[in-house]
């Protein structure tokens, strides 16, 4: 059993260097299928004894992802354009790219006729989760994802096998909700950038092989002594919160995450495929309807200020980081209800700008240090 | 403007003519708008529940039960183009907070709310004839911006949303589990409006209505394909003007007389051999995306000096929905937009198009406030120039914000493509 600091060392090298997972999962002749943000069937990809491994882009200049994309699209989008084009992803079997929103809707057709090496899979969510008939739309989406999987990597996947990873990846979402927990009583040792590696490194990783290194991460952490934490506490909205300097900058000030709302990180995790219900398609589209908070899935009377209300209750927290995805249109709908709402109730938010491709972080440390002077 | 970049001549502007009467068809049209509006109000006033509607929501439903719809895209285009939209943008992305990245008809629609709610002081330039809404009518057809923008309003407003999902198509039809999901949301559709407005559904008007809907398709596509005829019976950039016909009275009577006439009014223009279009026309062009509707006059201005006209749109043709029962609908309406579809799609559209009504070249709009329009736009333009052989150009735009346009910048690609054109014509004359 590595020790806490060996294991946290592990997980941000895997964040660093992703192409070196990449490297490894083939090197084991394993195949690796590419999951665009922000969700995708990870499951049956493992269930057909493959690797998924997520694709957030990263801080690369857009050159050639020029020739399909115009300056005002997400950027995140940017980079897997250009890393697709680029050579970078280079070993992926396939991509799978959810159309949830405008921009991904385009990637699906950028990614399929730019980046022509890398096969790519689409997949439709369905949006109106009251009616009955999106489950089976839905299951009906999952069979062609897994059509196309069989097709292009010859991998098949069977019922049983489908059980154990829903199981796999149940036991993680489980493991990643208690690390968020735990880490909250030693904020000393899990600042805002470790905390990040941790979520973050799970899409570099098979999810089993992450469960137990969280596992061991959770249980080192439990014997330590509680760090009663007197800087300002804050919780984070958004996409992502990348890259590291925007963290250094909240440790820099005392500032401790003790919990998030962002895409990349416990969104993935809030809801668990249920149990019982069906066959493993239909409890992984029951799921679905089961996800909440999230501005790319449609829920009714804005939801989300009151679950941040609710999350900064929980935690302590004084107040929220909206870090705001440069272009990211169903983020920036949500943004006025929730910060309105969390005014009402008393705590603070400020805004930032997130953009892969930054070059400076002042504007960002100056907003970042009135924020801690307010809070 | 800036110094000329290609080495085309503008020929000089014609004289001005005397300005010639409205069209029958364009004085039904104000007729039928302005009913609309009336209507609405006249139903609030006897305390009837008014909707708001996506604009190509399967609207044959709300008129089966008699409900008095409006339309916020529709709405929003004519502030836009009657230069009245700077307020709105200014009251969202500032007392109301939204980010100026947003679609301009949102920004607008979500102002001209506010002020309806008392949220809001900016003058309505139209004295509020967008009546408050008492429910919403949803479809994400033509992007998932729509369901965030009426998600907002509905909290905005505390009033329902009825929605039907018709999700994006990246395959090259309409697979039918999707024509299953929408047709079952339909059929709660219907329940669910029935038991809100105390309306009740009869089939024998439905059918009524859906004729005639078809009808009006009909007559929509048909005026369209009108274009083909050289030269263009009339300039395309007019149909814009119809296009309310087709997005807000789809299943209206009133809009089969208005499409009749202007059927007529083409034909007498082709057996005449005459044209509206001002000035001879030297070039015919498609135009890909929405109408720049602010600048509109500039636009066309531009495109009259050289003899250009946009006798080709993908935009308005979206609204030629065929379909002849509730399957039907909900394929139809899944695969109405071409924002909903994939590239391939797109582009035997657009091919099919530039062929239809032998078009000399493509002007592309690169709409700020559309990135469905915008993020695949590039590759759609390499692959169709290569297919047709036509040349393009494309522009920065907005349909509804005007700080996004530059006259200079349209003035100079706009001369760039006829330079590009004008070499093609010169090659086939010389064999």
């Amino acid at each position: 059993m590595a020790d806490l600091k060996e294991n946290l060392a592990l997980l941000k090298a895997a964040c660093d260097n992703p192409k070196a997972r990449l490297d490894y999962y083939l090197a084991q002749g394993k195949k690796v299928v590419g999951c665009f943000p922000p969700y995708t069937p990870e499951e049956l990809v493992h269930a057909s004894g493959m690797i998924p491994m997520g694709l957030w882009g990263g801080q690369v200049e857009p050159k050639l992802a020029k020739s399909y994309l115009p300056a005002f699209a997400c950027p995140i989008m940017q980079s897997d354009m250009e890393f697709g084009l680029n050579g970078t992803y280079e070993g992926l079997s396939a991509v799978i790219i959810p159309a949830i929103c405008d921009t991904l809707r385009c990637m699906t057709q950028n990614w399929r006729f730019g980046v022509k090496s890398i096969p790519m899979i689409p997949i439709v969510y369905p949006q109106n989760r009251k009616s009955p008939a999106s489950v089976d739309y839905l299951i009906s989406e999952f069979e062609t994802v897994l059509t196309m999987l069989t097709t292009i990597t010859g991998n098949m996947m069977n019922e049983a096998a489908l059980c154990r990873s829903i199981n796999i990846y149940n036991e993680h979402n489980a493991i990643m909700r208690r690390f968020a927990q735990v880490a909250n009583d030693h904020l000393d040792v899990i600042t805002p950038k470790v905390r990040h590696a941790v979520f973050k490194s799970a899409f570099f990783y098979e999810k089993g092989e992450h469960t137990a290194i969280v596992r061991e991460i959770v249980e080192e952490l439990e014997k330590l002594p509680v760090c009663h934490w007197t800087g300002p506490k804050v919780v984070l909205a958004g996409i992502t919160c990348e890259p590291d300097q925007i963290l250094d900058i909240l440790s820099e000030n005392q500032v401790a995450v003790v919990a998030d709302d962002l895409a990349q990180e416990s969104r993935q995790y809030r809801a668990d495929t249920p149990e019982k219900g069906g066959g493993g398609l239909k409890r992984l589209a029951l799921q679905w309807n089961e996800r909440y908070g999230c501005s790319l899935i449609h829920e009714l009377g804005k939801p989300r200020g009151a679950m941040l209300v609710k999350m900064c209750q929980e935690t302590g927290a004084q107040g929220v980081i909206s870090c705001m995805m440069k272009f990211c249109d169903p983020e920036e709908y949500d943004q006025p209800w929730y910060e309105n709402d969390l005014h009402d109730a008393g705590y603070h938010t400020v805004a930032v700008s997130i953009d892969q491709q930054v070059g400076s972080f002042e504007q960002i440390r100056t907003r970042i240090q009135s924020f801690c002077e307010m809070l | 403007m800036s110094e000329p970049v290609a080495n085309v001549e503008a020929p000089a502007a014609p004289a001005p003519k005397p300005k010639r009467p409205k069209p029958k068809s364009m004085i039904m049209i104000g007729e039928q708008t302005a009913a609309l509006f009336e209507n609405a109000r006249l139903a609030k006033e006897r305390g009837e529940k008014v909707g708001w509607s996506a604009s190509i929501f399967p609207q044959e439903i709300a008129e089966t039960l008699g409900l008095n719809v409006l339309y916020p895209e529709n709405h929003a285009a004519g502030i836009a183009a009657r230069h009245q939209a700077d307020p709105f943008l200014q009251e969202c992305e500032g007392a109301l907070g939204y980010s100026n990245d947003l679609c301009a008809y949102a920004k607008l629609n979500l102002a001209y709310a506010a002020v309806l709610n008392g949220e809001s002081e900016v003058e309505l330039p139209d004295g509020g004839k967008m009546v408050k809404p008492d429910f919403l009518l949803l479809t994400n057809n033509i992007c998932n911006q729509l369901t965030k923008w009426y998600e907002n309003l509905a909290r905005q407003l505390d009033i329902p949303v009825f929605f039907i999902d018709t999700c994006y198509n990246p395959f090259d039809y309409v697979t039918e589990t999707r024509v299953r999901y929408v047709r079952a949301q339909i059929d709660q559709l219907i329940k669910d409006l029935c038991a809100f407005t105390g309306k009740t559904w009869d089939d024998e008007r439905f059918k009524k209505i859906m004729e005639i809907s078809q009808r009006n398709s009909y007559l929509w596509e048909r005026a369209n394909g009108l274009l083909d005829h050289k030269p263009a019976p009339i300039g395309g950039f007019e149909l814009f003007n119809y296009m309310s016909a087709m997005v807000c009275n789809r299943g209206k009577e009133s809009t089969t007389a208005i499409m009749e006439q202007l059927n007529a009014e083409m034909e007498e223009s082709i057996r005449k051999g005459t044209s509206t279009f001002p000035v001879e026309q030297e070039y015919r062009v498609s135009w890909d995306g929405i109408a720049c509707w602010p600048f509109l006059s500039h636009n066309l201005r531009t495109l009259k000096k050289y003899g250009i006209n946009m006798v080709a749109s993908s935009y308005g043709k979206a609204w030629a929905i065929n379909y002849e029962d509730l399957d039907g609908m909900a394929r139809a309406y899944c695969f109405a937009s071409t924002n909903g579809d994939n590239l391939t799609t797109m582009l035997s559209r657009r091919l099919e198009a530039l062929r239809q009504f032998d078009c000399d070249g493509t002007i592309y709009h690169v709409n700020r406030s559309c990135k469905v329009m915008d993020c695949q736009m590039m590759e759609v333009q390499r692959q169709l120039s290569e297919l047709a052989g036509v040349p393009f150009t494309s522009f920065d735009g907005d349909q509804a914000d005007y700080r996004n346009y530059s006259e200079a910048q349209f003035e100079t690609r706009i001369q760039g493509l006829v330079e590009v054109m004008k070499q093609n014509k010169e090659a086939k004359n010389n064999g």
